[in-house]
């Protein structure tokens, strides 16, 4: 089934490949609600892409296309952009997109070693889904949680402190569809989709779950605790507010 | 000898909810800033002496300073203020936990920086591969917002903020505060030439400043104990309070909060040292674009000044320490790398410099490298350094300069007889096969 709108001899633009959902009058709505939120219309592009994703699993050449049409921009503006971004996915995500940790300091604490784990665990290179669609993996670079090393993250939820052990019964329950909570997130992993609403700005209400800290982020206030230090204490002068 | 003020409520299971944040005085310092003049403010946080927490350190209240008022010119543009939360910088671990635990911090010191540099429109632009993080930053600019805190006439003030959560979609290079903006503007980060410069010409080329998370949630506290409280902790030009970020190789890796000018040495007393039987070989200061350290810069200040006087730059204060068990090549090589993929490739030294400098490092780990691949790499290294539009291309030469200068000898090695090191060594699950 061809798209008899180009003529070009260019691949087709608007083709759903099967097992992906359609892009529909709901994504276009709320394609102009992120567009409503900034002074200036183009500021929305991430957001929408972050949409198409939370839809179709990628950024699909239909994607790209509802985004020109909404911001009145070309396909290749909107592909320029798209292509920029590591977080865009050219194929569909597994429903737990899985990222190990490889840039230095979690590679050298065991990063490496987590990563060969993954594909031999589950028979995939960098950068490939199961057969089942269940899971795509790839080595990605510092996500901000050194003092949790060695970090793996699953749909961009953090699991921390990994070891092969871990690592492969949490791939386990990625593939059986029952994986356990992030260590720092959520009380329950939502999928690759889901997860992207909640980057396009659809906030999904479980931000009061979860941990306020893991124990690394406590590690500095509990010495002090323990040690008696404590900021200086504000001047009483400047501590009744004057309106 | 710890200071926990950003991070003193963490432990509170709640710390992340406006329940949380009020209990410990949360958003009394919003109360005092709306009745004091934006002026006044700007003069009180150039007062604390305040620099910028994501690395460059430039004075805050001067930057505030720096944007135009009044009606003619770019002053009568509407302002923005822009949150650089795209924390990506190898080793950097501050902003994604204080956001986690204590978001309220961060919306407080956005609002009123907002009313000191009169703008009416704010965003927090946030790396999109931290969703919980993401989330809990949403909710808090929800809960301000019901709270009366943001929208029209805050408080009856007559001042009117919006302030917008926006996710990034993985680019290192999105953390330069111009390439920021454009990807802010719906483009491809890519760093503008400078000047004309963000508080002029920032967020669709009006006035704007940026700051990092860090710096903004500092400013509540600011207000609440002044110039003066701020300024006796700290050094002579770096004051106040800051997140040292302690990982790799130590017992106890995390968050530090500390006077700025504590030194390496200090904080590892206080992590109980390296891991058993294990010295430390080298470390980054301020993440992996700072140059490397080693044990003779233990008692170097970690302030502004020490570590560059030391020959480094404190950066984010992400101290990454690895420990003998760890191959100085190939660390450099992996950090190498990410500079060669995240390099944006607008400018040719660091798109093409990068690239090759992988190669070359490859040779070196493979053991398949010679002496001269050494005064190769140092002689791109010069060629990329400074001859770029961002400081990128800075970044991915200081730890192969830094590397080979301190470590010359284990490159020797790697040309003679390949890497001598085992990597299951210097992982924390040791001898478990993977």
């Amino acid at each position: 089934m061809a798209d008899q709108s180009t003529s070009l001899g260019m691949p087709a633009t608007t083709v759903v490949p099967d097992g992906v959902a359609p892009l529909t009058d709901e994504t276009r709505r709320e394609a102009r609600e992120i567009i409503a939120r900034y002074p200036r219309s183009r500021s929305a592009l991430l957001p929408m892409l972050h949409l198409v994703q939370s839809v179709q699993g990628y950024v699909s050449p239909a994607g790209i296309a509802l985004c020109a049409e909404e911001l009145e921009l070309t396909k290749a503006e909107v592909g320029a952009v798209a292509t920029f971004y590591t977080m865009y996915r050219r194929r569909p995500a597994g429903t737990y997109h899985v990222g190990v940790c490889t840039n230095t300091l979690c590679a050298v604490l065991g990063g490496d070693a987590l990563f060969a784990t993954a594909k031999e665990h589950l028979g995939i290179g960098n950068n490939e889904t199961t057969a089942d669609g269940t899971v795509s993996l790839e080595h990605i670079e510092c996500n901000a949680a050194c003092d949790y090393a060695p970090v793996v993250m699953v749909n961009w939820e953090f699991y921390d402190n990994q070891d092969p052990a871990s690592l492969r019964s949490l791939l386990d329950g990625c593939q059986a569809g029952n994986p356990p909570a992030p260590t720092r997130g959520p009380s329950r992993l939502v999928s690759f989709k889901e997860m992207s609403r909640v980057l396009a700005g659809f906030n999904d209400g479980l931000g009061q779950e979860g941990v306020p800290a893991g124990p690394p982020s406590l590690v500095g206030l509990d010495i002090a605790k323990q040690r008696g230090d404590v900021a200086p204490s504000y001047p009483a002068a400047s501590t009744s507010t004057e309106a | 000898m710890l200071t926990p003020v950003l991070s003193a409520h963490w432990d509170e299971a709640d710390s992340f909810s406006i329940d949380g944040y009020t209990r410990h005085r949360g958003y009394e310092a919003l109360t005092k800033a709306l009745a004091t003049d934006p002026d006044a403010l700007i003069s009180l946080v150039k007062d604390s002496g305040l620099r910028g927490r994501g690395g460059a350190g430039f004075p805050t209240g001067m930057k505030w300073g720096f944007i135009p008022q009044g009606p003619e010119g770019q002053g009568a543009k509407p302002h923005y203020l822009v949150v650089n939360a795209d924390e990506s910088e190898p080793g950097t671990c501050k902003d994604v936990p204080f956001m986690l635990a204590n978001p309220h911090a961060l919306v407080e010191g956005v609002i009123i920086a907002s009313y000191a540099i009169r703008a009416n429109h704010a965003f927090i632009y946030i790396r999109g591969e931290v969703t919980h993080v993401v989330r809990r930053v949403q909710e808090a600019v929800q809960q301000a917002y019901a709270a009366g805190h943001l929208g029209k006439d805050i408080h009856g003030s007559g001042f009117d903020l919006e302030l917008v959560v926006h996710a990034g979609a993985g680019a290192y290079i999105c953390g330069e505060e111009t390439a920021l903006l454009d990807s802010l503007e719906g483009y491809r980060g890519q760093p503008r030439l400078r000047p004309p410069f963000p508080a002029t010409h920032g967020l669709y080329a009006c006035p704007t400043v940026v700051n990092n998370v860090e710096s903004i949630a500092s400013v509540p506290s600011i207000v609440l104990g002044g110039a003066e409280w701020f300024s006796s902790m700290g050094t002579e030009k770096s004051k106040g309070y800051t997140l040292y970020s302690l990982s790799g190789h130590v017992k106890k890796p995390g968050q530090y909060e500390a006077p700025l000018g504590i030194t390496l040495r200090q904080l590892l007393d206080l992590a109980g040292g390296m891991r058993e039987g294990r010295t430390l070989k080298f470390w980054t200061p301020g993440g992996s674009s700072t140059p490397l350290l080693t044990a003779d810069h233990l008692d170097v200040p970690l302030d502004y000044e020490g570590v560059g006087e030391a020959g480094s730059m404190l950066g984010t204060k992400a101290l990454q320490c690895f420990d003998d068990t760890t191959c100085v090549v190939r660390a450099v090589l992996r950090w190498t790398e990410f500079y060669a993929h995240e390099s944006c490739g607008k400018c040719t030294p660091c798109r093409e410099g990068t690239y090759w400098m992988v190669q070359i490092l490859e040779r070196m780990e493979g053991g398949t490298a010679t002496e001269a691949d050494i005064e190769i790499l140092l002689d791109t290294c010069d060629n990329i350094f400074g001859r770029s539009f961002c400081a990128l291309g800075d970044g991915a030469t200081s730890p192969i300069v830094s590397g080979i200068k301190l470590f010359r000898d284990e490159f020797i090695q790697h040309i003679n007889g390949g890497c001598p090191f085992d990597p299951v060594a210097s992982t924390v699950f040791g001898g478990v096969k993977a």
